[in-house]
């Protein structure tokens, strides 16, 4: 072959290659097989990713096991890493089309789902039928989930917050464990002792970047007896004397007590990592947090405990709750949305299976014992077996967060468009946490103007 | 190789073409493909590559940024979005951060490579050497060099490196991220040091290119090192300057990476919020795509502007 033939093939090959690269990406996914052979087929996400052995293996029995009780149902299990905790991701995944038939996703995601015209509309597939445990489930976490009267998502998970004490660091700092600070008073008192034990330990830490800060603000605030948004939802209202307290408690303990240690500008990680490193006395979070700290910081569970959150002057008068749930795609076929409500059932909404299979959890690295998830409502038949099982096969010492189970706040759900408020009180909190000068008061103005104009936008 | 011959085209009858014509005869455009068929064939690969991977990602956003999506409906808003995301607060704080990065960057990003490159430029002995530990930096991840920055250098505590260099010199120590004020400064140094570099090198290179003899003849006449550095190597850097200061200035505005590890996004009372971490904020956080990309088009004409203002200098220079 002359060399300009040559050159001419090579250049034809190429161009057809790329044209069938370009073609091939821009096929679909053939959709028939979903219902190949009387078989349904459904995809799921949050497959746990390889390094975490055990939880994967847990997994994968009970796709066996399910496909084994449902033999026309296929389960594939897609493992997307971080999606089922980075809201970046998460987005990302929406936007670009990607999500599994069957995804994950926060309570605060209902309106990004929904605006990103991914959502099946669920109200008649969720019943006794597909998910034999759905009356238990507590009526308020469905409510979350529900937008016009119509259900988007299968709550799978719910948390409230409370305040995580390190009890190593109590004892040390002569505080007694089992009489933890009650009111903000009681907790500025604890962190001034704790933090006097030097060698860099916070008496107590707090967030105020990657809209945990936010997130807090919002937690801090409930227990004021505030509320972020007006009853309607159009405005913020928060820019009152409660949010003036939250922040002015902050600003007190940072420089006037100097009790929350010198690094700020935490994210969630950061402040966890300095917890398992036993540099944090005390801050407030969700019983899971213990769980972050001893699975990934290296800590220890004997030496975590929880309380309620604290009040101003007595018990808090709220206290935020959150959690998660399952969407399906909007082009789902009735049978695969049915097989998708069995697979929920079966890994997340059955006591003694899936996330309640506490029988197999107790010899593993996971932890049984803690007050959450908070799925199913208070008396119900579902909750009376799944607390018998926990308290039958707890491997954590449940007395550690027994004084928070025992004393309930009253929960209040997360504002519209949680991210995005809570990304604006960021600058609110990182303000009282790294400026000793701080003005409050022009912090909660310039986040309410940016939270109403947030707010004003979406509608 | 066979060498082939293309036969001439026989002239249709007419008027012979003028021998004093300096307009070249035209070709049809189906000829000229005709003719260079191997090159064209392969320009459509690269062009198709382009198309989809460059400019419909950018048609498709600039799109994106006059729609609205709501409930899987997309609809044209008009100028919306942009309306929306320039009354947002945040939009001029991000602008007025960029601005004092971008400033700060010229000033101390772009003008330290090229006294650095001077200084090598001067040494006689171990240039290779020099060069490389110059260069060292930009061979680290940008991620983990400002990790270094954030927990080692710039720790608030005493012990961090900076803090202890301060202290030892009994000068007042800073909170370094965690100060609204110290926030752009401090993010500048780091970003310097990592990227500097590679502007050295590109300014070696330049320098070395200049002949001896005008700094021989600017000695003669009794020239000193800042009038030589003045009257000789600047003018016969000018083009490179001119260019590696674009290049700047669209890098710096582009700020991201940095306040995303060194301030965890935001950074003190807003003060590292950048232009594009705000894109990222919208994008990600808010559930705003279009106004994102409504940011990211007015992000792209600053940018554009920039450009222009650049090829119009440097014409003149020509």
């Amino acid at each position: 072959m002359s060399v300009p033939q040559y050159r001419k093939a090579a250049a034809v090959a190429l161009v057809a290659g790329l044209g069938l690269s370009l073609t091939a990406c821009s096929t679909k996914g053939d959709d028939k097989d979903s219902t190949a052979g009387g078989k349904v087929t459904i995809t799921v996400d949050c497959q746990p990713v390889g390094a975490q052995k055990e939880l994967l293996k847990n997994w994968n029995d009970d796709v066996a096991e399910f496909q084994k009780q449902n033999p026309d149902i296929i389960i594939k299990s897609v493992s997307v890493g971080e999606q089922c905790n980075n809201p970046p991701d998460f987005t990302a995944r929406l936007a670009g089309g990607t999500v599994t038939d069957v995804f994950y996703g926060y309570m605060t995601d209902l309106q990004q789902v929904l605006d990103s015209g991914q959502a099946m509309d669920i109200t008649q597939y969720a019943n006794k039928d597909t998910i034999p445990t759905w009356d238990s489930v507590d009526p308020a976490l469905k409510e979350v989930f529900t937008d016009g009267g119509k259900l988007y998502a299968v709550p799978v998970k719910n948390y409230s917050m409370g305040l995580v004490y390190n009890k190593a660091l109590f004892q040390q700092a002569g505080l007694d464990v089992n009489n933890p600070p009650k009111t903000w008073a009681d907790v500025r008192t604890a962190a001034k002792k704790i933090s006097a034990l030097g060698n860099g330990i916070a008496g107590y830490s707090e967030y105020s970047a990657g809209n945990t800060g936010g997130w807090h603000f919002t937690s801090l605030l409930y227990s004021q007896g505030g509320r972020m948004l007006t009853e309607d939802g159009k405005k913020a209202d928060f820019n009152n004397a409660q949010g003036k307290q939250v922040l002015q408690n902050i600003k007190d303990m940072r420089y006037g007590d100097n009790s929350m240690g010198s690094r700020q500008l935490l994210q969630w990680g950061d402040l966890l990592t300095n917890a398992g490193a036993g540099k944090v006395g005390m801050f407030i979070g969700a019983p899971d947090a213990t769980q972050a700290i001893v699975s990934q910081f290296q800590g220890k569970f004997q030496d975590w405990a929880m309380s309620p959150l604290p009040g101003q002057d007595a018990a808090a008068k709220g206290t935020l709750g959150g959690g998660e749930g399952y969407f399906f795609k909007k082009d789902l076929t009735p049978e695969q949305v049915k097989a998708g409500m069995k697979w929920i059932a079966y890994q997340k909404l059955t006591p003694g299976k899936g996330q309640f299979d506490y029988v197999r959890a107790k010899p593993q690295n996971y932890p049984v014992g803690l007050p959450q998830p908070l799925l199913f409502a208070n008396g119900s038949e579902a909750q009376k077996q799944e607390l018998e099982l926990r308290k039958a096969n707890a491997n954590v010492d449940t007395a550690n967060f027994a004084l928070f189970e025992a004393t309930p706040v009253p929960i209040k759900g997360e504002p519209r468009n949680a991210q995005a408020v809570y990304a604006v009180l960021d600058a609110a909190m990182s303000g009282v946490l790294t400026n000793p000068n701080s003005n409050i008061d022009a912090l909660l103005k310039t986040a309410e103007e940016k939270v109403n104009q947030l707010l004003a936008a979406e509608s | 190789m066979a060498i082939t011959t293309v036969p001439e085209t026989p002239r249709k009858p007419g008027r012979p073409p003028s021998p004093y014509s300096a307009r070249p005869q035209r070709t049809s455009l189906g000829r000229k493909v005709r003719d260079n068929l191997t090159g064209h064939t392969f320009l459509i690969g690269a062009v198709l590559c382009f198309v989809v991977f460059s400019w419909y990602p950018m048609i498709r956003g600039i799109m994106m940024s006059f729609q609205r999506t709501r409930r899987g409906e997309t609809t044209w808003v008009g100028w919306d979005n942009y309306s929306r995301i320039i009354a947002d607060p945040s939009f001029w704080t991000a602008w007025q951060n960029t601005f004092y990065f971008t400033v700060l960057a010229l000033v101390l990003g772009y003008a330290v490579p090229f006294f650095v490159a001077i200084m090598l430029n001067e040494f006689r002995h171990a240039k290779g050497y020099l060069r490389i530990l110059v260069y060292l930096p930009v061979m680290l991840p940008p991620a983990s060099a400002l990790f270094l920055f954030k927990f080692y250098a710039y720790d608030p505590s005493e012990a961090g490196l900076f803090n202890a260099i301060l202290k030892a010199l009994h000068l007042p120590t800073s909170q370094w991220m965690q100060s609204p004020e110290m926030t752009m400064p401090a993010m500048v140094v780091a970003s310097t040091w990592m990227n500097m570099g590679g502007a050295v090198l590109i300014y070696l290179a330049s320098l070395q290119n200049i002949p001896g003899e005008l700094y021989e003849a600017a000695e003669l006449d009794g020239a000193g090192i800042w009038r030589r550095i003045r009257h000789v190597t600047i003018p016969q850097t000018r083009l490179i300057l001119a260019l590696l200061a674009m290049l700047q200035i669209v890098a710096t505005m582009q700020l991201f990476i940095e306040p995303l590890i060194l301030a965890n996004g935001a950074g003190a009372e807003d003060s590292a919020t950048s232009v594009a971490y705000l894109i990222y904020q919208h994008g990600f956080f808010q559930n705003d795509l279009n106004g994102a990309a409504a940011l990211g088009v007015i992000m792209l004409v600053v940018l554009a502007g920039f450009s222009a203002v650049y090829v119009r200098l440097t014409a003149k220079q020509d």
